[in-house]
């Protein structure tokens, strides 16, 4: 259990810093897509919604939490990437 | 077919981390690639593409057996989905992201609730780190699922924008998280501890809301990229909770890219973050009343809409300068129809955007981009800052304090630092503006009664409307 979690730990720090590096000078035109887009992406916890709600051990209690949070998590990842495609179809470089 | 089922077996595991890695690698590049106007889009593809794989490949893990309940949470959430993001107009992103921000935050706590319920309800051990983890994700999970919920009710307008303070405010918030801390450490020493348990998650809940009532309109844009950040750390506290990478990874890039917008808008503000959280502007009515006072000598230059045009229509070069009244009247198809008017005209005309205009990184951005204004024209304060000295008209639309030149040499104005557009430097300011109250930080902006400043009073889209039929008929 250690070992896994300072694996954990070191998977985060990583993480966390490769964000930093990645995003660092985003131009201020993007900063809204950027958010609704990385948004989206923090959606990634629906993995765990369906582990919980699918999991061969689960009782009704757990099964609910876990349907539920699919389906908020869902609500962020599909609103969350078709919102930002939409703003992003209306940035344009010159009118057409 | 054994043969089939036992391959599978053995395989399906390494697949799926597979899977998770290509799927960490899309969001990175996704990521990377939202950095600029041209990959943008694609980057948000890639991203969905990742994000498709992922849910793809823990589908076919072996733990799972009722797919039909997993279905319907797909399916509902899908739909609900597709529809606001089809549905919400342009105007309502900022509340449109607060919601998501708080769906997100939901979503990790309702995944740590329901591993700890499963886990409790059979008995089986929970280890120390992994109560912890849980008790942490559900802290960061319910904060920013009420506070986003706050801070979209004030943005859609169903609670008042104005700052919510009372006595003893901080002091509440830090017995609120010793009291949150105390309850972890009784469900540590006893995981079956149900009331402890629900001890945390309420109280968590109520830091939410108390962290956000506090904090007014114009800050908003930081509180929703800090939010922004929260939901992405809530999604790795729960990777920790289920010992999911995937989830790690993509929790601590959403958390850094939160964390470097909060960062830009505090800067754009010459503020810290814990002044923002926890000390809001206009409380203190110290600096209110003394400008106030001294505002009884000075005059404001009034100018209609047919002499503004005239100095308009023959510019050399014209600054727009939009601000969050423009996004409240909803002018921004109009200030576009009156930048091509002037453009016919052979004006040059640009816009000036303050990094933390409006109620969220970017809003200004986003309204003009909706008014198919090119975002080669928008320009960054630090770029169109020198430019103001040889433009001939800055055109204030709604903006208050991001153009008020007290914050270059008051020191004791409270936005005394804070980085402005310098419209002042033009060789003409015309202010639209419904009337002469202050801006969000409670300060009077003496932009408004400079020589070269003329004041053109009313709503922004009824007076560029005129402006723009006044410029047509020169």
């Amino acid at each position: 259990m250690t070992e896994s979690l300072i694996t954990a730990i070191l998977i985060f720090t990583l993480a966390s810093f490769t964000g930093f590096e990645i995003i660092n000078k985003i131009p201020p035109t993007l900063h809204t897509p950027l958010m609704s887009g990385s948004n989206a992406i923090s959606g990634i916890c629906v993995i765990g919604a369906v582990l919980v709600a699918g999991g061969e051990t689960g009782t009704t209690l757990s099964t609910v939490l876990g349907v539920v949070a699919i389906a908020c998590a869902m609500v962020n990842v599909v609103g969350g990437f078709l919102v930002t495609d939409r703003m992003l179809q209306m940035f344009k470089k010159k009118e057409s | 077919m054994t043969q089939l089922t036992e391959t599978l077996t053995v395989w399906a595991p390494s697949g799926i981390q597979i899977a998770y890695l290509v799927a960490a690698a899309c969001f990175i590049i996704g990521l990377k690639k939202m950095g600029s106007p041209v990959t943008a889009r694609q980057g948000n593809v890639i991203g969905a593409i990742g994000m498709l794989l992922a849910v793809l490949a823990t589908l076919i893990d072996r733990h799972i057996l009722s797919y039909s309940m997993i279905g319907v949470g797909l399916v509902i959430g899908s739909v609900v989905g597709v529809w606001i993001a089809k549905a919400v107009a342009m105007t309502d992103m900022p509340q449109m992201v607060g919601l998501l921000n708080g769906l997100g935050g939901l979503a990790s706590t309702l995944v740590a609730s329901g591993e700890y319920w499963h886990t409790v309800s059979h008995g089986l051990p929970l280890s120390t780190t992994a109560v912890i983890s849980i008790a942490a994700s559900i802290l960061v999970g319910n904060i920013t699922f009420t506070g986003s919920m706050v801070a979209f009710a004030k943005l859609q307008g169903i609670m008042s924008g104005a700052p919510i303070r009372f006595a003893l405010q901080q002091q509440l918030n830090i017995v609120l998280l010793v009291v949150w801390a105390i309850g972890s450490i009784l469900v540590v020493i006893n995981p079956a501890d149900l009331a402890g348990f629900a001890g945390i998650n309420v109280i968590s809940l109520l830091l939410g809301v108390l962290f956000v009532i506090p904090i007014g309109g114009g800050d908003m844009p930081v509180v929703i990229s800090l939010l922004n950040s929260l939901s992405g750390i809530a999604a790795g506290a729960t990777g920790f909770v289920v010992m999911n990478n995937v989830l790690i990874i993509s929790g601590a890039l959403v958390g850094a890219s939160g964390l470097i917008l909060t960062q830009i808008m505090c800067k754009a503000m010459n503020r810290t973050l814990p002044s923002v959280l926890f000390s809001g502007f206009g409380t203190d009515g110290g600096a209110g009343t003394e400008a106030g006072s001294g505002t009884l000598n000075k005059t404001v230059r009034q100018i209609d809409p047919e002499e503004c045009a005239m100095m308009l229509g023959y510019a050399r070069s014209v600054v727009i300068v939009p601000g969050y009244g423009m996004a409240v009247a909803q002018a921004q198809h109009v200030v576009r129809e009156l930048a091509d008017t002037l453009e016919r005209k052979g004006v040059e005309v640009r816009y000036a955007i303050h990094p933390v205009a409006g109620r969220m990184p970017g809003h200004m951005n986003v309204l003009l981009a909706e008014a198919n204004v090119p975002y080669t024209q928008l320009c960054d304060m630090d770029d169109i800052n020198p430019q103001f000295e040889n433009t001939d008209v800055a055109l204030v639309i709604g903006a208050n304090d991001v153009v008020n030149p007290a914050a270059r040499h008051d020191r004791q104005s409270p936005i005394y630092g804070m980085p402005i557009l310098e419209v002042d430097r033009a060789k003409h300011t015309v202010v639209i503006k419904r009337g002469m109250s202050a801006g969000f930080s409670g300060v009077e902006n003496e932009l408004f009664y400079k020589e070269k400043t003329m004041m053109l009073f009313g709503s922004a889209k009824d007076a560029i409307n005129r402006l723009v039929n006044e410029v047509k008929q020169l």
